[in-house]
């Protein structure tokens, strides 16, 4: 397994040069290959710290390839395919773990931190203005030309201050 | 209520560093890695037995319970693990099947002739297809059978005695009681 | 002798560091000005110790003193001088050494730069820096400490890791660690702060400058480690989520947050609670960035019991840090006075929001890294997070980030015309349209979120340099009159714009990202591999002897339509002390487009793997990055920072605009 090198003291993950698929690997029909391509990039490499199988050049992630596009070829269709890994490996070998209530706050939590922070904010800007003097109103159309005629006329920028 | 929201951040903070804390002084094994495989019945497999003769398959093993390891000559964890497992089999009789992995038939049979066998048979997995079957992330890796055929415990990494009587051999008992 | 002058001149560091955190703060609590005066000597003692220990252990990695331990581990005679220098932080010990005496350097520059704040508040800030300091120096010391002495010393080292021996990577955590470290500066003033219970419009402008500095050398440090990963691990990944790299992406996210909220303080004397939180929060996710990824604690929650000494010891430094702080603030931040009130349509508002979406953009990174420990310490499942999750949620939020930007600064302060502002922006809706169709056309309606991804950068870089043209009202007022207003125009001003149009850069080339063509092949000697119209052929493949390397070298001949476009030398580094090998890749960039090449193993039947890509506007992912940092850096020119210069300017009364 690669001790990877969090340990030994780098700020960076990194592994020894993943190679990833090699060409002897490949599927002689570009069709299937790419459509293997862009499933192994879904499917976690098992003995490595956060690579896909189609950036890894463990040997474990190599299997897993050839065993994906054994299915792919006999017919396989994509999501029977992950299948297939995932009924071996379990769902620890999905890049994105699937929705369920374990996952719930993984997934729906961002949307909601999001929500309440802009239900918050505007809660408190709302108090904040009625707390206050209400605002001017907006300028009506003779007031935005006679603003602009003066800024123009001092035409000094910030500097000034 | 106002005044409530500004401790909100370290609230959050201790929560976060309490899941942090407890598994520093739980001692939980760290090691568990659960299989998919479990409660599921064998993969399929019919590999040639080291021995000779007749392959071994998943068939071949019904009836009665056994323990399954993965093990190959280029192993080093194997090393460490198989003065337990001699042990297993000539004091406990295990039934222990030998799996070897991605292995040279020649050099599995040498690592055995020479350090001693506790296999009842050996199967030659030279491609690790059967090991991928198994869900298998490296060697050595050990699993349970019930008599119908079924896996009901993994182990990841070397076997040690500790492990050994706390957890298989009590599995192995009542599994045989069933 | 120099190790041990290193070690004792640490421990001093550390006496003085606790006189420095205890005696300025009781003196500010009670007025006493010869406490207060501590401070100052205090910083710049500390200053001169950790530098002496810091020289030390560089000196036993320049000799190869194979008498200390942490020489013995990390370096070897072979490694070439630059990779013994960087030994000293390619590893934890020497990696926390750094880090304290970057903390002595800050405090230092607080101390010598401070002339003008209040004497209260920089006796706090220095006193609240040396707490972090006094933190540090223990665990150090008591756990981390670099100066053991092994006995009887071998005759060589381990080595260092070969792929730590590179130039990108040598400066990869300094730059890190500028960021993290600096970020102490804002916080210590924001605990001070906190303790005062006063924050105004000379706190901000006191603590933007700082926030600034490190949000800039975090941008690089970040740059740096992506670039690394790029042309070494020999496919053209850049970012990958991966929880180091995460470690240090929430701390720039809500750095970010910070030097924008900062200026609404500063502008508008609002906003105070919630940037004192943020300084807090950087710093506190920096701490985090550090100590997690160097305990390793991010693979697995159990890394921490592997040593339980050093795990405790974080948990124990964080709590105190961060749980400390945060308890302030729930006392303190209440009572902050808030004063400029803003309508949701305003400069405020838009800052707001763009803060919202990067606190909310770092919670997302937070939970897609922490999420699976969490799940595993309460005995859930196991799972693993990965690029697709991060893509889905962290994708969505920067792209109102982008447009806020783009029409944020065009908004007035406190109520903005929303509709002006769109319509000042037609331009970059135009070229957002014609990237858009003319990205669809190219690419034959390849794929389309990166397409509408260009289209998106284009707006908000466009949108940035029509901010910039608005203020000069260039195309309005005569051209020699915009001149003048440009060059009147505030650096700081100028930095924003920079900064943001580097943004922009930066999106454009993560965008492109998914145009890139790869070929993979083995190729025989004499033979050829097609990739993005340029034809590369395999010459020769050498052995070369390097310093403490043998490389198989390669030699590409690389045309494009029969014309030679380069010789590309992509090699495989077999280094003998490590038994491992690495791979040096050879990329032709240009503003258009990279031609990547990396070798492979050879089929020991005469032919070579041979990966080649062609990447599309890949390199501005980087060039975006050090732009915004000039950005950064820009806007830190500004005469505004330099408070004591614009106070004697005044003094002399000439008009600061003839400068």
């Amino acid at each position: 397994m690669k001790a990877l090198i969090a340990g030994l003291g780098l700020l960076l993950a990194l592994a020894v040069p993943a190679l990833a698929v090699e060409p002897n690997e490949r599927l002689a029909d570009p069709v299937l290959e790419a459509r293997a391509r862009e499933i192994s990039k879904g499917l976690r490499c098992l003995v490595c710290q956060n690579e896909s199988i189609d950036e890894s050049n463990a040997d474990l992630a190599k299997d897993v390839r050839l065993v994906l596009r054994q299915r792919l070829l006999a017919g396989a269709s994509d999501a029977q395919a992950m299948q297939y890994i995932v009924d071996r490996y379990g769902t620890f070998v999905l890049m994105s773990p699937p929705v369920e209530p374990a996952t719930y706050v993984l997934w729906f939590g961002p949307a909601v931190v999001l929500l309440l922070a802009v239900g918050g904010v505007g809660m408190a800007v709302r108090r904040s203005r009625l707390a206050v003097a209400p605002m001017p109103p907006p300028l009506d159309a003779a007031e935005q030309a006679r603003l602009a005629k003066l800024l123009h006329d001092s035409d000094q920028p910030e500097s000034a201050a | 209520m106002r005044k409530s929201l500004y401790a909100l951040p370290v609230l959050l903070f201790l929560i976060v560093a309490g899941y942090f804390a407890v598994p520093l002084f739980s001692g939980r094994d760290p090691h568990e890695l659960p299989s998919a495989m479990i409660d599921k019945p064998l993969p399929a497999f019919d590999l040639p037995a080291l021995a000779g003769g007749a392959n071994i398959s998943n068939a071949s093993l019904l009836g009665r319970v056994v323990v399954i390891n993965f093990f190959a000559s280029w192993c080093v964890p194997c090393k460490v693990e198989h003065p337990v497992l001699m042990r297993l089999a000539t004091k406990e009789k295990l039934p222990l099947i030998g799996i070897a992995y991605k292995d040279e038939p020649a050099a599995s049979q040498k690592e055995l002739t020479n350090g001693g066998d506790p296999y009842l048979q050996v199967a030659i997995d030279r491609k690790g297809l059967t090991g991928l079957d198994f869900g298998v992330y490296g060697v050595p890796e050990t699993y349970v059978v019930d008599k119908s055929g079924h896996i009901r415990k993994r182990f990841v990494g070397p076997l040690n005695a500790e492990t050994v009587e706390r957890e298989l051999l009590p599995l192995l008992r009542e599994l045989n009681r069933s | 002798m120099i190790i041990e002058l290193g070690h004792f001149a640490l421990i001093l560091a550390l006496v003085v560091a606790v006189v420095q955190s205890s005696v300025p703060l009781l003196g500010a609590s009670r007025h006493n000005h010869g406490w207060m005066a501590v401070a100052r000597p205090a910083a710049l003692a500390q200053f001169v110790l950790v530098f002496i220990a810091m020289a030390a252990l560089t000196h036993a990695y320049i000799t190869s003193d194979f008498t200390v331990i942490n020489v013995i581990e990390n370096s070897h005679t072979d490694k070439p001088l630059l990779y013994k220098v960087s030994g000293v932080w390619g590893n934890h010990e020497g990696s926390m050494l750094l880090w304290v005496f970057i903390l002595a350097i800050c405090s230092a520059a607080v101390a010598v730069f401070s002339d003008n704040l209040p004497r209260e508040l920089r006796a706090r800030v220095l006193a609240v820096q040396g707490m972090i300091s006094v933190g540090f120096l223990l665990f150090i010391l008591f756990t981390s400490n670099p100066f053991l002495r092994a006995f009887p010393p071998p005759s060589n080292g381990h080595g260092l890791n070969p792929v730590l021996q590179d130039p990108g990577l040598a400066f990869h955590p300094p730059f890190l660690y500028l960021g993290y470290v600096g970020f102490s500066v804002s916080f210590a003033f924001a605990v001070a702060a906190l303790i005062e219970g006063r924050v105004d419009a000379a706190w901000a402008r006191w603590v933007r400058p700082w926030a600034l500095a490190s949000w800039c050398a975090l941008t690089v440090g970040i740059a740096l480690g992506s670039w690394w990963a790029y042309y070494t691990l020999g496919w053209g990944g850049w970012w990958f989520w991966d929880p180091v790299e995460n470690a240090s992406f929430m701390p720039w996210l809500v750095g970010t947050a910070l030097i924008h909220s900062a200026i609404v303080v500063e502008k508008r004397d609002t906003l105070k609670s919630w940037t004192i939180l943020l300084a807090i929060i950087t710093f506190s996710l920096s701490l985090v960035g550090t100590f997690l990824v160097r305990s390793g604690v991010l693979t697995s929650v159990h890394a921490f019991a592997v040593d339980p000494a050093r795990g405790s010891f974080i948990l124990l430094l964080l709590l105190v840090a961060i749980g400390g702080s945060l308890t302030l603030y729930a006392a303190r931040a209440p009572a902050l006075k808030s004063g400029g009130v803003f309508a949701p349509i305003s400069r405020e508002g838009a800052l707001v929001l763009n803060n919202i979406l990067l606190a909310s953009a770092a919670a997302t990174v937070f939970l897609g890294t922490l999420y699976p420990l969490f799940l595993d310490a309460v005995g859930g499942p196991k799972i693993t997070v990965g690029p697709p999750y991060f893509n889905q949620t962290f994708g969505p939020i920067m792209v109102p980030v982008l447009v806020a930007l783009a029409a944020g600064p065009l908004l007035a302060w406190k109520r903005g015309d929303v509709l002006g502002a769109v319509q000042r922006l037609w331009i970059a809706f135009g070229a957002a349209f014609l990237v858009v169709l003319g990205g669809l056309y190219v690419t034959q309606g390849g794929p389309v979120l990166a397409v509408l991804g260009l289209g998106l950068a284009a707006f908000t870089g466009v949108g940035a340099i029509v901010e910039w043209a608005d203020r000069l009202r260039l195309l309005r007022i005569p051209l020699g009159q915009s001149f003048g207003r440009a060059v009147n125009l505030p650096r700081a001003a100028y930095g924003m714009t920079i900064a943001h149009v580097g943004f922009a850069l930066s999106v454009a080339g993560i965008s492109a990202a998914a145009f890139s063509v790869e070929h993979i092949d083995i190729v025989k000697l004499g033979g050829t591999l097609e990739v993005g119209g340029y034809s590369m052929k395999l010459v020769k493949v050498d052995e070369i002897p390097g310093p403490n390397f043998v490389a198989e070298d390669a030699t590409i001949e690389i045309t494009r339509d029969g014309a030679l476009v380069t010789i590309a030398h992509p090699q495989r580094r077999f280094f003998e002390v490590q038994q491992q090998t690495t791979s040096l890749t050879s990329i032709r960039s240009s503003v258009l487009a990279d031609l990547y090449v990396a070798l492979g193993e050879s089929d020991s039947k005469g032919g070579w793997t041979i990966r080649a890509y062609y990447k599309p506007l890949i390199s501005w992912i980087w060039l975006g990055a050090l732009v915004m940092a000039a950005g950064g850096m820009v806007s830190l020119s500004d005469r505004r920072w330099r408070v004591g210069a614009a106070k004697r300017l005044r003094g002399s009364a000439v008009p600061a605009a003839a400068e």
